[in-house]
């Protein structure tokens, strides 16, 4: 009796993060790829001083094969191919953490306003949630796309705002259950802010939910600028993108004798995607608090 | 129950309504179809002419009372770029689409079932880390990208599946196994991401059900492993089966527009692909209409889904 007394108390001093990181280190397959995505983020940070070319000038011969000084080759114009997969890859995770920002900033305040305050002000937010949901997805990212002019921060910004109903559905959720609870009853009863109560009670309480949700995000944000960018709506040339990187591939001749123009983005963009996806899935099982491993 | 769903249709029709108009809105923000038309042999009065005919200089409000009044009597409208009716272009559209989707939905869910059931229940196992991987690498993979690899190995390499259409150009085509032939890349590629996600969510909502208090007192029971998990939890499992279900219904409609870009597919996708390049407002409107209704069909065949396959819920 006495041994597993002792184990709680050690794990009331780590506290709740403590015991949340914990757990994460225990899956296997998210450390690894937090291992991975980190040496990824820093390889796309620290590009410029990788590598000596740079993305946009012509340094070699128009599509050579890979060799000694350019490791990935070059493309049709003749730029180093690993080079631009080091750029495309930043304009990638910013595109993804961005959007992500955009649209879980969006999210929480319409949720948390929507969850608290209840009544007319809950069903307007809630209806005009249900309308941005009921867009079929790629529909409403095509027509805005064409919209605004394509472009990096346009697609940022798109991404963010189609990506929040999921968010604000998921924070009202959590609110309505919190509202009723003991500790946010005692601080309207003592009379404190409407902010306070928001921000600094009710929001910590459902910051685990909302990360979890927030790497699928990631995840989808990252494909979405992929595809569109394939599709020639997204990220513009020059600026090179995993995604415009690929749209390339579709001649023929690119796609039967130059691997190594289309092969290496899209390889990127499934390790990107593949490794969040993973982390997100380390994540959730480490804040499910009725996972007792 | 008859009045259960009239009620809901009735609530559905200012959703739509509102749909409709903010896709109007964003729609008429895209700019004006008449800017792909502007060209040097084309005078600013022609223009105006044409402009004044489609009704385009009026507010975007009025103009979509427009649309919407025609709808109501039946008139989808005229494509601004072929000058064909809507309807027709849709209808001659909808047929691939429904295909292909229709057959990547049901592999999806074919083979999502028995393997998010078996990971489930065998959690932690290898097999499981199997089924969640490849789940992960399903839902991971761009589109684009497995259909370009798709493309490289069974056309470029072993030159055994064409890499686009419908059907064969010219003589021989057209028959059921052409059709067949030119159906698998797509269907594979779409089968792969509904297939992986699909087995995420039934795996997980299968675990939930496992944790159910119910479940324990039948293994107490002692009834056996095999009842417990194909009669007890399977029953409760086909809830969250179902709310998938609904919820990819939309995708029906809209769901294929990059896979049908790359196979040049001749379904809704591409139709509504050329339409936004275009700013062919009749047709986007006809697109987004349809597949907002799906949305609605969806969430109302789900509920009522729920009231048969569970007793305990009474649709009021």
């Amino acid at each position: 009796m006495a041994q597993p007394m002792v184990l709680t108390a050690g794990r009331e001093s780590r506290g709740y993060f403590g015991t949340v990181a914990r757990r994460f280190m225990r899956h296997r397959l998210g450390m690894v790829s937090l291992c991975f995505l980190t040496v990824l983020v820093l390889l796309a940070l620290f590009a410029p001083l990788l590598t000596p070319y740079e993305p946009n000038k012509l340094v070699g011969k128009f599509s050579e094969p890979p060799s000694l000084q350019h490791l990935l080759g070059t493309d049709q114009v003749g730029r180093d191919v690993l080079t631009r997969l080091l750029y495309a890859t930043r304009i990638s995770l910013l595109v993804g953490f961005a959007a992500t920002g955009i649209a879980t900033a969006v999210g929480v305040v319409l949720g948390l306003v929507s969850g608290y305050f209840g009544g007319w002000v809950d069903m307007i937010i809630m209806r005009f949630t249900d309308m941005v949901m009921s867009f079929p997805y790629i529909l409403l990212v095509l027509v805005a796309a064409a919209i605004f002019k394509p472009g990096l921060w346009n697609i940022i910004l798109i991404l963010g705002f189609v990506d929040w109903p999921g968010v604000a559905r998921l924070v009202r959720g959590n609110v309505l259950s919190l509202r009723e609870t003991a500790f946010v009853k005692a601080d309207i009863v003592a009379g404190m802010p409407t902010r306070h109560t928001l921000f600094s009670e009710i929001l910590p309480n459902t910051i685990a939910p909302i990360l979890v949700y927030a790497t699928s995000v990631v995840a989808i944000s990252i494909l979405d600028e992929a595809a569109l960018s394939f599709l020639g709506m997204g990220v513009q040339p020059p600026t090179a993108s995993l995604g415009n990187m690929l749209n390339g591939a579709q001649s023929l001749t690119v796609l039967t004798s130059k691997p190594w123009l289309w092969a290496p983005p899209g390889v990127m963009i499934v390790l990107l995607v593949l490794s969040i996806n993973f982390i997100g899935d380390a994540l959730r099982d480490a804040v499910d608090p009725r996972n007792i491993r | 129950m008859m009045r259960y769903i009239l009620k809901r249709v009735l609530i559905a029709i200012p959703v739509l309504i509102g749909i409709t108009m903010l896709d109007y809105l964003i729609m008429s923000l895209a700019g004006s179809p008449l800017s792909m038309m502007t060209g040097p042999r084309v005078s600013q009065a022609a223009l105006e002419a044409r402009a004044v005919q489609l009704g385009l200089n009026q507010p975007w409000i009025l103009q979509y009372f427009t649309w919407l009044g025609q709808l109501l009597q039946g008139n989808w409208g005229y494509s601004i770029r072929t000058y064909q009716p809507v309807l027709t272009m849709i209808s001659a559209n909808l047929g691939p689409t429904l295909l292909l989707m229709g057959t990547s939905m049901a592999l999806g869910f074919v083979i999502a079932i028995p393997v998010g059931v078996y990971s489930a229940t065998h959690q932690y196992a290898k097999g499981d880390y199997a089924a969640v991987t490849l789940s992960f690498l399903g839902t991971s993979i761009p589109s684009f990208f497995l259909a370009l690899i798709l493309v490289y190995v069974f056309t470029v390499r072993l030159g055994w599946l064409p890499s686009g259409g419908m059907v064969t150009l010219g003589g021989g085509g057209g028959n059921a196994l052409d059709v067949a032939r030119h159906m698998v890349m797509p269907t594979l590629v779409l089968t792969a991401s509904l297939a992986g996600s699909n087995i995420r969510y039934i795996r997980s909502s299968m675990l939930e059900i496992l944790r159910q208090d119910y479940l324990r007192t039948a293994k107490a029971k002692g009834i056996g492993r095999y009842l417990i998990i194909n009669k007890h939890a399977m029953r409760n499992a086909l809830l969250p089966i179902i709310t998938v279900a609904g919820m990819e219904l939309p995708m029906l409609i809209g769901g294929a527009v990059i896979v049908e870009q790359v196979f040049s597919w001749p379904g809704l996708g591409q139709l509504t692909m050329s339409a936004i390049m275009s700013r062919d407002y009749p047709v986007i409107m006809g697109v987004s209409l349809l597949s907002a209704v799906m949305v609605v069909v969806g969430n109302l065949v789900t509920d009522i889904l729920y009231a048969v396959v569970d007793p305990t819920i009474q649709l009021k």
